[in-house]
């Protein structure tokens, strides 16, 4: 309860001295290009993930890594709002990638406009970026500190050194400047006996003297702690990243990912209840009562079998005990993936936080997220209410999905 | 509350306008004294802070800080190793089960969540309990988690193994079987026929046992007189839906007497009513003689406070005159009400009762005479289905305690009972215990009894043990344990059958009694397996009898009556009786129930001496003086409680207090005064006879919640009217506000600063019913087990800082007083009505614009929302609240060791509910309307894609109330029961509280109806009035705020 909380702030505040010190860094997340990559990936992790990668591998539809070289904005825009059209329309790019896919179409996202495609390009782009100039393995420990949901820290590092070095260009082309106009002048007869170095000097104590200076690089340190600060407490209790060793080296992806074992299948709370439940040990004897019975991994479940103690595994997504979350509710009936939430776990050897599972993080999507109303006669009341209202289409918060006691109580 | 010419007040200070009264009704959130654990203030539980504290802390702060940035807290996540098929964590499991303790039975539901059962509620099923569960049933619960029960079995001071105890009982039992020595089992009533079996065995085995039933709260005189009278010794059942006319005389059939559950179901189907076009108009009459105030009396028509020595003239006189013999005189104002009554009775001939709470057998058969005279047998009385809740023989018992002490029993057994505790004659049994060779409890704990006895067996609890009942011939109920042992106990069946030499398998043994007895058709598992399911076997057999005259002996009792019952005795009475709430004290260590305001008092953690403002003043006595209460030898001392409605010349104590090895929470509450109980005949008479009172000089504070969170003098809280108005018109008693605006009078729901919110989706709402509740407060109960509401504890209560979400406000009234004189006669016998409160849900709600940080706003299904970890404490919604609802959490109240109340170890913290956040310091919280109920319901309906259907989704206080007097359901569902009632009553009876200041409540009641005549000088006085209230109303308007 509040105790466990109280430690967890306590040990987060400390981070905080860190992330002061990385205080510019993190302003780099204002930095970006034409779209907004932050809301981009938000978007396509609850869209675009389930088919595409942002990288080049095929998931279900193509990679979606260099789109932008191989298409333009306008096509894209085009063919997400409705690829059937495209195809109808016979444009040659669009039925060739139709047929290479086995005919199967992309669902279309007719309320997407260019700032959303923008906004999911861009983060296609930054995922390339980040992942090319920090090779795989190497994990950004710093975003697990901040958790912080911007580009990786190499990024920002590139960004910061080349905003120094811009500032270095710039002050001394002010000084050559100022320099030169002095000599063209005439004033040459006051730089006499002063060398061009001493001259730069001069010229930049008393740039470092005008108070005006001072006292907006001061102006800009504090706005920029506090800044840094501010994000920082955001990221007080959040876990993301959190991957910790657990008792039995269990491999989601080979389950998962290699022997496409259904979710469902061990996780069997996830359509009734509020826990999706961690498989009690009875249902990994269903298949290694048979299989690989002789690996040591295997034999820690057998071996708590017979002692009759169970298998203490450790917890990965902890919501605060204020908080009700229900797996039923978005799985079951919002008809939720499971990836949306924990990430590709299909991938994942050790299974790890992929979301922040803060509050932020939760109204976002409530927000984002249509409501699977179709067929659940639940819902039938409200869309006709909502088709009265609102063209748009029923969203998680108009039905009610932010209000307080929704999960709070 | 004067839109009539009534006046209403919730205790005598507040009658009075006493000084403390105006001061506490100012200061919001009561004094701020620290708890009684004063000397230690801490800044880290809140008690208090200085520097030092101060920089403790900060260094602890700075400590912490370091060492928790070392590692992250690990939390570990077991799941089962093999996990049952149907359990799903997270996923309540329900099963059907038994209550049945001390006579005291219901057909229950157990919700268990990860095993553990957190929650108990009514089963439908039963056609006798009919889902009625009362308050001691709800809070029995908590004694499952009691950490201080025995964790295994004892000889004498010292643990022992099973195995020895079982070797060396077994052994002295064969020995003083053999010698002929006498063997007792003494148990209160014991429902099981089951069990009853398992003792007929072990007297096979031993067959100089004997089995001794005794109740704490015995009915031995009504068995022997329907024994003498029609040749069959057993308390009948009664159907009061069946009667227009009840005279109860000090009986009090909806708070204690019997099977006080059953009687108010039934009693209140005879005074539902409805508006409706053709609706029920007409309603049961009750009459009411009585010393102190019950909750009957509160409830009844007419109610007479008579003195205990008049009891049985009172039932005698009403005999007389139904039967048109003379009849003595007991004083002008009790013979008008008797020559009343006597009238409403022969007219409802067939259709009356008239009960009697009296143990002597001597009034008893004279109300059987009475009751036979009116045609009640057959009708409102049925002999042929009696019940068993009460089996208890008082002659029997005196007869073992005789035994005991003279030392002819050799072995006793106490099964379910305390009697050094809870029989007058403990004292002499303690005495003479030490004389048996043999003593063996089943208690599960060391309390006063089986601390003195040679071993201690332990038994679980019922929610962990096997069982059967017969509350009533033919109507059998199951029992199933809902978690498996918890201490190393045994069942006391088990140890009779192991003691017997038999196998101590008691589950075998019952489904083999089962099949013998009671399922005796072909398929058995599967009429098992149904009976297990549905929790009762019905088959109600009625047991065919022979019709003997009613009147057998009635002469005598008659004369023996004339002898000892006096018409105007004028020494001061002492009587005693038992709380709505503690009962007969076997769960005083379960703080949800000293904590539960009795009904009349709204009284906690004590008993104390009631007497009437008159006796008071002619004693020179106050409210919390403590006196010394002294009967034939005997005294007790107590603080005294000035009740109104309680006879002059009379002292009323409860029973059920004053235990000495209860546990932490019960030890040393109140005072026990079994002891002062007398016997009449061998019966024990809670009539305890002629006695005084002396000032001792001290005084202890009662702690008393009746006047706390008052309305601030608003108008329209209450309204009732009279049967006979109501007929006439259904808005009798109807209180409509207006509003002075520019363009003239309006309704205040007129105009309004607010849109209001849309509800697109449900619409959340209660109706309440102030007809159909009595008081008895099972509702109370059930929300704080379903809450998680702290317990304070009693200085804290005494500080105003008591956190039921629920209350039941009793409201005293009486006609048309002015001046101070009519006051005090006012109080000497005033009108009661009941009124549960919990938060209204306003729709234009004070306390959400008040919130500087938005911790409580609006949803769209009409809930006034709670989220405490946004809360910082200000406090100015429970300030801005008019109906005084929200509740401040002072301290915090669970892992704190000042709060001694179970949710301070993990075994008491076992019975929290999972889905409802465990408030900390600091924060305010309120009713939610089981917003976690409506949660689940929904998605259960989601998941079956459909929408959720009327009844599935209830809140806890409608689900336990026994007389159905809470309605919930969603008012945008026009097929809803609630928005049925609420559209037949919106031209009647529906009211919303506090109308004038406009909030929009979700919540309804329904105006009170009393079934009294009309009096035509009231009638004139209150159309007066109507009139020149309607002229002041029009003079100024009425706001919110004050």
């Amino acid at each position: 309860m509040r105790s466990c909380l109280f430690f967890k702030e306590m040990r987060n505040i400390s981070r905080l001295f860190v992330i002061a010190l990385l205080a510019m860094i993190s302003l780099s997340k204002a930095i970006a290009q034409d779209g907004d990559a932050a809301s981009g990936e938000t978007l396509f992790n609850n869209n675009c993930k389930a088919c595409h990668s942002p990288k080049d591998e095929v998931v279900v539809g193509p990679g979606l890594k260099g789109i932008q070289q191989r298409r333009d904005l306008a096509w894209i825009v085009k063919w997400v709002k409705n690829p059937n059209g495209v195809i109808q329309a016979g444009d040659e790019y669009a039925v060739a990638l139709y047929n290479k896919f086995n005919k199967a179409q992309m669902t279309a996202f007719p309320a997407f406009g260019d700032k959303e495609v923008k906004d999911i390009l861009a983060y296609i782009e930054k995922a390339n970026t980040a992942v090319a100039a920090a090779p795989a393995g190497a994990t950004n420990t710093a975003q697990a500190v901040s958790g912080g949901s911007g580009p990786s820290d190499l990024f920002t590092y590139i960004l910061v050194a080349l905003l120094l070095v811009m500032l270095l260009v710039l002050g001394v082309l002010l000084a050559i400047v100022s320099i030169l106009s002095k000599a063209v002048s005439g004033d040459v007869s006051s730089s006499e006996g002063t060398s061009m170095g001493d001259k730069l000097r001069n010229g930049l104590v008393a740039f470092s003297k005008n108070s005006a200076v001072r006292s907006a690089t001061v102006w800009f340190f504090i706005l920029m702690v506090t800044k840094a600060t501010i994000d920082g407490m955001y990221g007080i209790g959040v876990q993301q990243g959190y991957a910790p060793k657990q008792p039995i080296a269990f491999s989601h992806k080979l389950h998962a990912g290699q022997y496409k074992v259904d979710c469902n299948y061990c996780h069997t709370g996830v359509n009734r209840g509020k826990s999706a439940t961690i498989p009690s040990a009875n249902i990994c004897m269903n298949c290694h009562g048979v299989i690989k019975k002789e690996s040591p991994e295997i034999q820690k479940i057998y071996t708590a079998i017979e002692k009759n103690q169970p298998i203490e595994w450790v917890r990965i997504h902890n919501l605060p005990d204020l908080a009700y979350f229900n797996h039923a509710q978005h799985v079951n009936v919002g008809g939720v993936q499971c990836q949306q939430c924990h990430g590709e776990i299909q991938t994942m050897e050790v299974v790890e936080q992929r979301s922040s599972l803060t509050m932020g993080w939760c109204i976002d999507c409530h927000r984002k997220t249509d409501v699977n109303t179709k067929g659940n006669a639940y819902y039938d009341k409200l869309t006709a209410l909502h088709a009265k209202k609102s063209k748009e289409p029923l969203k998680v918060a108009d039905i009610g999905g932010l209000e307080c006691s929704k999960c709070h109580y | 509350m004067e839109n009539q010419t009534k006046r209403y007040w919730k205790g005598l200070e507040e009658l009075r306008n006493d000084e403390t009264f105006i001061k506490n009704a100012h200061n919001e959130f009561g004094s701020f004294e620290p708890t009684d654990s004063g000397s230690n203030k801490s800044i880290v539980d809140g008690t208090g802070s200085d520097r030092r504290d101060f920089l403790k802390v900060l260094g602890f702060g700075v400590a912490a800080v370091s060492l928790a940035a070392c590692d992250a807290p690990v939390k570990k996540s077991v799941p089962y190793l093999n996990k049952p098929i149907d359990t799903f964590p997270s996923i309540a499991d329900w099963y059907a089960s038994t209550y049945a303790e001390g006579g005291d039975y219901a057909s229950i539901l157990v919700k268990t969540r990860e095993g553990r059962p957190i929650k108990i509620e009514g089963n439908k099923q039963s056609s006798i309990s009919k889902g009625g569960v009362s308050a001691r049933a709800h809070a029995s619960l908590l004694a499952l988690y009691d950490a201080e029960k025995l964790k295994g079995p004892k000889k004498g001071e010292v643990d022992a193994d099973w195995d020895v105890i079982d070797k060396e009982i077994t052994t002295q039992l064969a020995s003083i079987a053999g010698k002929g020595g006498q063997i007792r089992i003494v148990s209160s009533t014991i429902l099981s026929p089951s069990t009853k079996a398992v003792i007929s065995d072990f007297t096979a085995k031993y067959p100089t046992t004997k089995h001794v039933m005794y109740d704490a709260n015995s009915v031995a005189g009504l068995v022997k007189a329907n024994g003498d009278a029609f040749g069959k010794a057993v308390v009948p059942s009664y159907d009061f839906s069946k009667a227009k006319v009840v005279v109860g005389v000090s009986c009090d059939f909806l708070g204690t007497w019997i099977s006080p559950e059953v009687f108010a179901q039934q009693y209140v189907q005879g005074r539902k009513l409805s508006s409706a076009k053709g609706g029920k108009r007409d309603m049961l009459r009750h009459y009411q003689f009585e010393t102190a105030l019950s909750l009957t009396g509160s409830n009844a028509d007419y109610r007479t406070a008579i003195k205990p020595s008049q009891e049985g003239l009172i039932a005698l006189t009403l005999y007389n005159k139904v039967t048109g013999k003379a009849a003595a005189s007991l004083g002008a104002d009790v013979d008008k009400m008797l020559e009343k009554a006597a009238k409403d009775l022969k007219a409802a001939q067939g259709a009356a009762v008239v009960v009697s709470g009296s143990n002597d057998p001597n009034v008893q058969i004279v109300v059987n005479a009475l009751n036979e005279a009116l045609g009640s047998y057959g009708s409102t009385i049925d002999l042929n289905t009696p019940v068993n809740f009460r089996q208890g023989n008082d002659l029997a018992m005196n007869e073992l305690i005789d035994g005991v002490k003279s030392g002819s029993v050799s072995a006793v057994v106490f099964y379910g009972c305390n009697p050094v505790y809870d029989h007058p004659r403990g004292a002499e049994l303690k005495d003479g215990l030490s004389k048996s060779a043999l003593s063996v409890s089943f208690a599960d704990r060391s309390d006063e009894t089986s601390s003195l006895c040679k071993y201690i067996a332990p038994a679980p609890h019922y929610l962990e043990s096997w069982g059967d009942a017969e509350p009533k011939a033919g109507f059998y109920s199951l029992q199933q344990p809902a978690i498996s042992l918890i201490f190393k106990t045994r069942q006391a069946q088990s140890s009779l059958l192991k003691w017997a030499g038999l196998s101590s398998d008691f589950y075998a043994y019952l489904r083999n009694y089962w099949k013998t007895n009671i399922i005796t058709g072909a398929d058995f598992e599967g009429a098992w397996t149904k009976a297990l399911h549905d929790g009762v076997l019905e088959k109600g057999a009625a047991v065919a009898g022979s019709s003997v005259s009613g009147t057998a002996g009635v002469d005598g009792a008659i004369a023996t009556i004339n002898s000892t019952y006096k018409a105007n005795a004028t020494a001061l009475e002492v009587v005693l009786y038992e709380k709505v709430g503690m009962g007969t004290g076997a769960l005083a260590n379960n703080p949800w129930l000293q904590e539960f305001p009795e009904p009349i008092t709204k009284a906690c953690w004590d008993n104390y001496a009631s007497i009437s403002q008159k006796t008071a003043k002619e004693l020179g006595l106050a409210q919390d003086d403590v006196v010394k209460v002294e009967i034939k030898g005997k005294s007790v001392e107590l603080p005294v409680i000035v009740q109104p409605g309680q006879a002059n010349g009379t002292v009323a104590i409860a029973i059920g207090y004053g235990r000495e090895k209860a546990g932490k929470a019960g030890n040393g509450v109140g005072v026990n005064v079994y002891p002062l109980a007398q016997f009449k005949g061998g019966f024990v008479n809670f009539s305890a006879g002629d006695g005084t009172l002396s000032k001792t000089g001290e005084t202890r504070k009662i702690a008393q919640t009746q006047t706390h969170d008052t309305v601030m003098g608003r108008k329209a809280v209450l309204q009732e009217a009279r049967l006979a108005e109501y007929q006439k018109d259904t808005k009798a008693g109807r209180y409509f506000p207006h509003v002075v605006t520019s363009e003239g009078l309006k309704s205040p729901g007129e105009i309004s600063l607010w849109n209001g919110y849309e509800k697109p989706n449900h619409s959340w709402g209660m109706a309440i019913d102030l007809n159909s509740c009595t008081g008895c407060g099972a509702c109370v109960i059930s929300c704080q087990v379903e809450n998680n509401v702290s317990v304070v504890g009693r200085q804290e209560v005494i500080n105003r800082r008591e956190m039921h979400w629920i209350r039941i406000d009793r409201y005293y009234s009486s006609d048309a007083v002015e001046d101070l004189k009519a006051l005090e006669i006012a109080s000497e016998n005033p009108e009661v009505t009941f009124q549960p409160l919990m938060c209204q849900h306003c729709g234009n709600a004070p306390c959400e614009t008040v919130c500087p940080v938005l911790a409580t706003t609006h949803s769209t299904e009409g809930l006034n929302q709670m989220a405490y970890n946004r809360c910082v404490g200000t406090r100015y919604c429970a300030n801005n609240c008019p109906y005084k609802v929200r509740r401040f959490n002072w301290f915090k109240y669970f892992d704190n060791d000042n709060f001694d109340y179970h949710y301070n170890n993990d075994l008491g913290k076992m019975v929290i509910n999972p889905d409802v956040t465990v408030r900390s310091r600091g924060v305010i919280e309120k009713c939610s309307m089981c917003v976690q109920r409506i949660q689940e319901g929904k998605l259960n309906a989601k998941k079956e894609r459909r929408r959720p259907v009327d009844g599935e989704i209830v809140t806890a206080c409608a689900q336990s109330c026994p007389t159905e007097a809470i309605v919930f359901g969603d008012m945008n569902d026009p097929e809803s029961r609630l928005s049925k009632l609420l559209s037949e009553e919106k031209e009647g009876r529906a009211f919303q509280m506090l109308e004038e200041i406009n909030v929009k409540p979700q919540i309804s009641y329904l105006v009170k109806i009393r079934n009294k005549d009309v009096d035509a000088n009231l009638v004139k006085i209150r159309n007066k009035d109507v009139d020149a209230k309607a002229a002041t109303a029009e003079s100024h308007a009425e706001h919110g705020g004050h």
